[in-house]
């Protein structure tokens, strides 16, 4: 009666079910990196880590697609973690944000995302070529992949891609977000991610909003806006040049 | 009052993704282009401007800083529904296209860095 009566008000209280599961996932990863890095892998780090493990996990558990939300014990994890709370978060980091930081970054930020969106698409579409695909939807469709999951889609759908080619772009995004937040901290001093200005070429660069959102809360929360500021027209700058522009390059260079 | 540093932050966001998404219309794709940006953008500017009637009192910044100081929390939980499972299992091109987009954006981020103007090493 007991277990039963317990396990009733967890299911039926997800979301606070989810704020108590992060706190503790938060300090015992803090708890580690204090113990065993002495503070040298950020205990956000290693939480990040942590969930993504317990992401996995969840999948194959559940074969769904949303991780350990998918078990309904841990639905509250797709609400907390879902993007209406991550953007409206990414928005409170903006209060405090140095307005003459961002107008300095602005221009370069900007032309990052264009070089971002470019060389992330014919770096996919390089690796397609290799893996043996010669027809220039499915090309750009797995280029536009490896600039985020949406992207990828988007552009498949607008071509007319076969949906095996889509969900490979989706794949390629998905390991490109979850790589962008393991590898963040650990290269971040390598590449001189440490001030706005490099951040907010970061966020340009990568795009992934969810990728470059942990990779900075990983490194130093402080850079958080001005990364994500740039980061959040990536996928847009995304869906405009990918199906049009950069897929007429693509066609001009298999089909003459 | 606390309430009102959230309603604020509420504002930015919903202005910000409207006009996010009419931007997407409007240039024709299928995405929102930049809303949470330009929603960042109507609050810096909105907390800075030097309106004696429109002052951010210490509750009004209390219920903004919540926020601020959850992201940590939020992005942990973001991580831990995200799809890994299909991103290891989808095969080596998907894996290598991942990864190749990824260390191209690190090794542009110094040159970038370098060759934009504003960036003084010697501060």
């Amino acid at each position: 009666m007991i277990g039963e009566t317990f396990i009733r008000v967890l299911e039926g209280n997800t979301l606070i079910v989810a704020f108590s599961f992060i706190g503790a996932l938060v300090w015992f990863s803090y708890f580690l990196s204090a113990k065993l890095t002495r503070g040298k892998l950020h205990g956000s780090a290693i939480a990040i880590v942590g969930g993504l493990l317990l992401a996995y996990y969840g999948g194959i558990r559940t074969d769904g697609a949303m991780g350990l939300a998918d078990i309904p014990l841990f639905a509250g994890l797709g609400v907390m973690g879902g993007a209406m709370f991550r953007d409206f978060a990414i928005i409170a980091t903006a209060y405090g944000v140095r307005f003459d930081e961002l107008k300095k970054a602005g221009l370069i930020g900007a032309i990052s995302v264009i070089i971002g969106v470019v060389v992330s698409f014919s770096v996919g579409a390089l690796v397609a070529y290799s893996f043996g695909y010669r027809d220039a939807v499915a090309i750009s469709t797995i280029g536009a992949g490896a600039a985020t999951y949406i992207v990828g889609p988007v552009t498949g759908t607008a071509l007319g891609a076969d949906s095996s080619v889509i969900a490979l772009s989706v794949a390629a995004g998905l390991v490109k977000s979850v790589l962008v937040m393991v590898a963040t901290p650990l290269v971040a001093g390598r590449v001189g991610l440490d001030n706005p200005h490099s951040a907010m070429i970061y966020g340009g660069l990568m795009g992934t909003t969810s990728g470059v959102a942990a990779g900075l809360a990983a490194t130093d929360p402080k850079l958080v806006p001005y990364g994500a500021m740039t980061a959040t027209f990536y996928t847009g700058v995304g869906c405009l040049l990918a199906p049009s522009l950069l897929f007429l390059i693509v066609r001009m260079a298999f089909e003459n | 009052m606390v309430i009102y540093g959230v309603a604020l932050l509420a504002f930015c966001m919903l202005t910000g993704i409207f006009f996010g998404d009419l931007l997407g219309q409007l240039i024709g794709v299928q995405a929102n282009v930049g809303g949470v940006g330009l929603s960042m953008l109507l609050l810096i500017v909105l907390v800075n401007q030097k309106n004696p009637g429109f002052n951010i009192s210490e509750p009004t910044e209390k219920g903004i800083n919540f926020w601020n100081a959850m992201y940590v929390p939020i992005v942990v939980a973001m991580a831990a529904k995200q799809n890994v499972v299909e991103a290891l299992s989808s095969g080596w091109l998907a894996i290598s296209a991942g990864i190749a987009a990824v260390a191209a954006g690190f090794l542009l981020i110094p040159l970038i860095a370098r060759i934009s103007p504003g960036q003084h090493h010697d501060r």
